[in-house]
């Protein structure tokens, strides 16, 4: 393997954050099985996508460029023969309002990242790559580009899938019926389970829970993960003052 | 075709603004010990209306996952054996 052209020392003993291929690499294949899943659900937008009557190169560019599923699935609700630009763009600005308190979380392992590295990567954070990434950091390891390296992969994977589906139309089954949709959900608790730090998380994370919970019945659209995630990190700060 | 450039902008925007403020904020035991709940909090939001407001064949198939990456610590397992549980227990109990 070549030298790479890493000006700072890579030990994973101190703090120094580093951004190194190998990183990249162990985020690409962490994230490998969750694209995989990812590839069935693009496949479903590709074809709904064009049944709300996009072209299949246009939503095959929004999954590349938006590069964020929910958001996404929303506004094909909403798609009309003229685009409505405003209620297309704030529906998107709305259900991507968690990823402000996503990127505060990944402020502190990007720490003395260049700029160029540091906002390239925030391009590829979606739940999944962060996710994965969160519970990396959590266990020591400083190599930020494990985001980006993951993201890439998810990107690529999202919008090949996309193409595929829009192109395919309706020969697409519901990758529910395969158990697909929850292996997100399923990779999301076995993370939760590795960040799990003792006592302290235990009042957060139920106000967290039970937040998401009431704001997931009780208010539209995705406003159940923001709030939920602010209630809970807040409620483990006041613990912590108390 | 400017809808989807726009979306595309306005996606960026929260992801680096969040990353943006937070690392313009003052390191203070504070600040660190809020940006290290988040993880976990976000986490449990994205699953807990899934496990709750699920079906039975959600919540056992979770139990599952727990349990696997409990005992093992591996996450393509755990993974694994969610789908595949929650792909059996539907088939069973709907």
């Amino acid at each position: 393997m070549p030298a790479k052209p890493d000006h700072l020392e890579n030990r994973p003993t101190d703090d120094t954050v580093t951004f190194t291929l190998d990183g990249a690499l162990r985020g690409a294949r962490s994230c490998a099985p969750i694209a995989a899943s990812g590839f069935a659900i693009g496949l479903v937008f590709g074809v709904l996508a064009r049944q709300a009557g996009l072209g299949a190169a246009e939503a095959a560019m929004m999954s590349a460029l938006v590069f964020a599923g929910a958001a996404q699935f929303v506004v094909l609700g909403l798609w009309a023969a003229p685009a409505p630009v405003a209620t297309v763009v704030l529906a998107t600005l709305i259900v991507n309002l968690r990823h402000l308190l996503m990127g505060a979380a990944l402020a502190p392992h990007f720490k003395g990242l260049s700029r160029l590295k540091a906002y390239g990567s925030a391009f590829f954070m979606a739940d999944e790559n962060w996710a994965l990434a969160m519970g990396e950091f959590g266990k020591g390891h400083r190599d930020a580009a494990f985001l980006i390296g993951g993201g890439v992969v998810m990107c690529a994977s999202w919008t090949t899938s996309t193409l595929i589906g829009g192109s395919l139309g309706n020969a697409v089954s519901d990758p529910a019926r395969w158990g697909l949709d929850f292996a997100f959900t399923a990779m999301f608790l076995a993370l939760l389970c590795g960040m799990w730090r003792g006592r302290r998380d235990i009042l957060p994370w139920i106000v967290a829970a039970a937040v998401a919970v009431a704001a997931e019945m009780w208010l539209p659209g995705q406003w159940y993960i923001l709030l939920g995630g602010l209630a809970g990190s807040l409620a483990g700060v006041a613990r912590r003052a108390a | 075709m400017l809808a989807i450039l726009l979306m595309a902008l306005a996606t960026y925007a929260t992801r680096a603004v969040g990353l943006w403020l937070a690392s313009r904020l003052p390191m203070s035991g504070r600040v660190e010990a809020w940006l290290g709940y988040i993880p976990g909090a976000i986490l449990i939001s994205l699953v807990a209306p899934v496990v709750v407001s699920g079906g039975p064949a959600e919540a056992l198939a979770a139990l599952a996952v727990v349990a696997v990456a409990l005992k093992t610590g591996n996450l393509l397992l755990s993974m694994l054996t969610g789908v595949g549980a929650v792909l059996i227990l539907r088939s069973l109990i709907g």
